[in-house]
Parts: C-alpha cells; sequence; structure tokens
C-alpha cells in the first residue's frame, strides 16, 4: 500500500482512470490531449501490479473530467478501465467503460488515400466492429494499431 | 429500391438489386417508352478522374430518358485546380443539377458527397473502393446468361485495388454465389471487402492460378493488372503474363462460360477470345445503358416521389 502510493500519490479533485492495459498510459493521456502544457496535475503508473489484470497502468488528472467521446476511444484500447471522479480525495463515481457503437473526430483513418485526409472539412467517424474499428468512409478497419491513430 | 444514393454495394439488397435489373430489361425491351421519362431534368457527371467508358455510358443513357447532362470537365481547368474541396464542389453543383455522378480518386468521396448534398449521388468510382453502378451493369450480363443462383464466378487479376470487384464480390453474397479469387498474393481481396464477406457467411475461396478450378465455373471476370501497382517493372510483366488468358486456356473451361471484363483491357485478355463463344465483355458495356437508365429512373423516381414524370409507364 504505502509502496503503491509513493509510485502515484492521491489527487484533491480530478480523475483517475485505472486498470488500464500495461502500456496505454501515454495514449491515454494522448486521447485526452495532454501533454503537461495545460498545467494540470498529471500522475502516471506503468506496470503496477494488479490482481485483475497481471499488471496495468493508472493514470491521475487533476481538475480535469472526460467527455464522452474522449471515454468512447479509451474504451477500444483499454476496455478494462475504470473512471474515477474524485472530489476532495473522496471517489464520489466510479464507472466502467463500455464499447461505444462508434467513435467520431478522435481517431485518424490510415488509409492516406481516404477522403477524411484529404483537406475537406470533415469528422472521422469509426464504426465499432467485431476486433476494431471500421471507417465510415473508406472502410479500412483498424484492429490493435488504433492507439497509433489516435488524433487529438 | 428505397435509396437516396448509390454510394456501395453493400448497402444493396437481392430486392433493390432485382428491382433495378427488372427495370433495365423493361428498358431494353422498350426503350421509346423511357425516352422522355425524365425531359427537363439534369445530371451533372462529376469526374474528378480520367474516365471515356463510364462517363459516356451515364450521358448517353441520362440522354435517352430525355435528361440533359452537364459536366465539370476535366479536374485539370475547374475550380478543384484552384483547391476547393469536394465538399464545396457538390455543394455548389447540387444547385444546377438533378442528380449526380461522381467519381474520384479517394475512397470515401462518394460517401462525403452523399452526406453533403440532397439530390441523388451516384458513386461511379472512388479511389480502390466501390464502383456499384458497374456492378448492377455486370449483374444484369451475368442474370442474362446464369442467373445470379447457383452460380460459380471466378474473379480474377487485381482484387486488392480492383473497385468493380468489391463491388461485385460484396452484392454477390445476396444471391446464392460461389466465388473463387484469382490473384497473386501480392492482389489478394483486401481485409475490409474480406471481412464484408465473412460476415455474410459468403463461400468464397481463394487461389493463385486458374488452371485448377477453371472447369467449375460459369462465369470468369478478368480485371486488368496495373503496373503502377509494383515497384518493379519486370515483376508486373512477370505477374501479368501469369494472370493472361486467351482461347487455348479456355479450352478446359465449360462451354457455356461467360468471359467478362470491366473494360478498358490491356493484354490481359487475348484479342482471339474475342472470337470466341465466351466473350461476353461488348455487350456487358453496352448493358451499361440499359443499366443506368434504369438506376437514374429508379433514384430520380426516389427523390421526386410525387411523380412528375410525363410518360406513365407500366413497370
Amino acid at each position: 500500500m504505502s509502496e503503491h502510493e509513493l509510485r502515484v500519490s492521491k489527487i484533491r479533485d480530478g480523475t483517475v482512470i485505472d486498470h488500464v492495459e500495461a502500456g496505454q498510459a501515454l495514449n491515454v493521456l494522448a486521447i485526452l490531449g495532454i501533454d503537461g502544457a495545460e498545467g494540470f496535475g498529471v500522475s502516471v503508473g506503468m506496470n503496477v501490479p494488479s490482481d485483475r489484470l497481471g499488471r496495468k497502468d493508472i493514470v491521475k488528472v487533476e481538475d480535469r473530467e472526460l467527455s464522452q467521446s474522449e471515454v468512447d476511444v479509451l474504451s477500444l484500447i483499454a476496455p478494462e478501465a475504470t473512471i474515477n471522479i474524485v472530489r476532495d480525495f473522496e471517489v464520489v463515481e466510479k464507472n466502467r467503460v463500455t464499447r461505444p457503437e462508434g467513435v467520431t473526430g478522435v481517431l485518424s483513418c490510415p488509409n492516406r488515400n481516404c477522403i477524411t485526409n484529404a483537406d475537406e472539412p470533415i469528422e472521422t467517424r469509426f464504426d465499432v466492429v467485431a476486433d476494431g474499428v471500421r471507417c465510415d468512409y473508406c472502410a479500412t478497419i483498424l484492429r490493435s494499431d488504433i492507439a497509433e491513430h489516435i488524433d487529438v | 429500391m428505397r435509396q437516396d444514393h448509390l454510394i456501395t454495394a453493400t448497402q444493396l439488397s437481392r430486392d433493390d438489386i432485382e428491382a433495378v435489373l427488372d427495370r433495365a430489361r423493361a428498358v431494353a425491351d422498350d426503350p421509346a417508352a423511357y425516352a422522355d421519362r425524365h425531359a427537363g431534368r439534369v445530371l451533372a457527371l462529376c469526374f474528378f478522374e480520367p474516365s471515356t467508358r463510364t462517363r459516356m455510358s451515364f450521358d448517353s443513357a441520362a440522354k435517352r430518358l430525355g435528361m440533359n447532362t452537364i459536366d465539370m470537365g476535366d479536374v485539370d481547368s475547374s475550380s478543384v485546380s484552384k483547391g476547393e474541396s469536394l465538399s464545396d464542389t457538390v455543394r455548389v453543383i447540387e444547385g444546377y443539377a438533378d442528380a449526380l455522378v461522381l467519381r474520384h480518386p479517394s475512397e470515401g468521396a462518394a460517401t462525403l458527397a452523399g452526406e453533403r448534398v440532397d439530390v441523388p449521388v451516384v458513386n461511379a468510382g472512388d479511389g480502390a473502393g466501390q464502383h456499384p453502378s458497374q456492378t448492377l451493369l455486370d449483374l444484369h450480363t451475368i442474370r442474362e446468361d446464369h442467373g445470379l443462383d447457383d452460380l460459380t464466378i471466378g474473379i480474377m487479376g487485381d482484387l486488392k485495388y480492383g473497385r468493380t470487384v468489391h463491388s461485385l464480390a460484396a452484392a454477390l453474397t445476396e444471391f446464392d454465389a460461389n466465388q473463387h479469387f484469382i490473384s497473386p498474393e501480392s492482389l489478394r481481396l483486401p481485409r475490409s471487402v474480406r471481412f464484408d464477406l465473412h460476415e455474410t457467411g459468403a463461400q468464397i475461396r481463394e487461389h493463385e492460378e486458374l488452371d485448377p478450378i477453371i472447369d467449375e465455373l460459369d462465369v470468369l471476370y478478368v480485371t486488368r493488372i496495373q503496373k503502377e501497382r509494383f515497384p518493379d517493372e519486370n515483376e508486373y510483366h512477370r505477374v501479368a503474363g501469369e494472370y493472361r488468358i486467351d482461347a487455348e486456356t479456355l479450352d478446359a473451361a465449360a462451354d457455356d462460360l461467360t468471359v467478362m471484363h470491366p473494360l478498358p483491357r490491356v493484354d490481359e485478355i487475348a484479342p482471339d477470345v474475342d472470337d470466341t463463344d465466351h466473350a461476353r465483355y461488348f455487350e456487358q458495356a453496352h448493358n451499361g445503358i440499359p443499366v443506368r437508365m434504369a438506376l437514374l429512373d429508379t433514384l430520380l423516381e426516389n427523390a421526386n416521389p410525387d411523380g412528375d414524370e410525363g410518360t406513365e409507364v407500366d413497370r
């Protein structure tokens, strides 16, 4: 316990994204558009021992709540994640992510010849399919490489 | 068919396809009955990529329905060369025409156009994506020869980038068709097309050689392997040579095998095949007229449900 707290300290207000698949913490930050310049306090734990996952990542962001589209994409790269809203050091809300039917405007299409990569005034839109997502425009399927195409 | 646009063959049900093909047959039987059906209406031909037969085929089909056509002209001389987006271009042209035929080098372009305008949009080819009006005329050709059920078809050539292949394979899943795909390893069906075929439970098999299965086929659909798909010209010549057919290749085929090609061909079908009873590619191209007339008629009817067509036609 104390070792855990040494790694990732508690926050007063903000969001704790727990049970993130090990190795995905930096992609979670990418989805949230956080690179440190915003001034939020950010703590990242990587490869933390976990009963449920073996190893997991944890991301804590102070003074920041997640939008639905952020949660939607998060669910694709971290399907086991739990999202804890913290106020005054207490967890006031705890939610598991759920797979959405689609994601809009967050991923870029890996097909360079897709119309969404052609300088059009257009938001990308992906349907969630069996084991990945699929571009609504060119039908290209993205599977394990989703995190590489986060465009925020 | 209750559709606003024709963007991809995957949107078409068996009923949609049969309705258009039935209408195409009626058009072919009595073209005069359709001659003034859409008089006063205008079709816009928007080709962002070179095209001869598709553009002329739609132009001819529209005029045979009594329509006028307006043509964007070559991309080099249009506003596109000034940097205008496709979204803006189609929104402007929407005000000039009652329907829009679009060919564009980017996959998904027709989907975007369909979202931006209210008049019917026909996808006449979007990059390596789809070419559904070609599929309708392909199906019409197959249906006239063999019917569309209990069919064994071989689709050969560039299956990766061939948009006519992607559309045809998708549409055939609506029928009882065994599909064989014959191509070099590097030009196999793309993942997205394969995904759709598996989703529908379609019976498909993939091969690198035609010979072992040619005698099983009712239809052989040949497509062009393009030089630009290969980094090395020698490799192109080697591969293209392996997927070339001539009259001798067809000795092993069933007597009633139908050989098709979306055209233009380069040398993947030798000219000596033209003189055999198998060759159907020129009729196939000609079928573009009644099929595209039927398609435009259907889409315009859907877009104008109150029906102000001048001629009553028994359908």
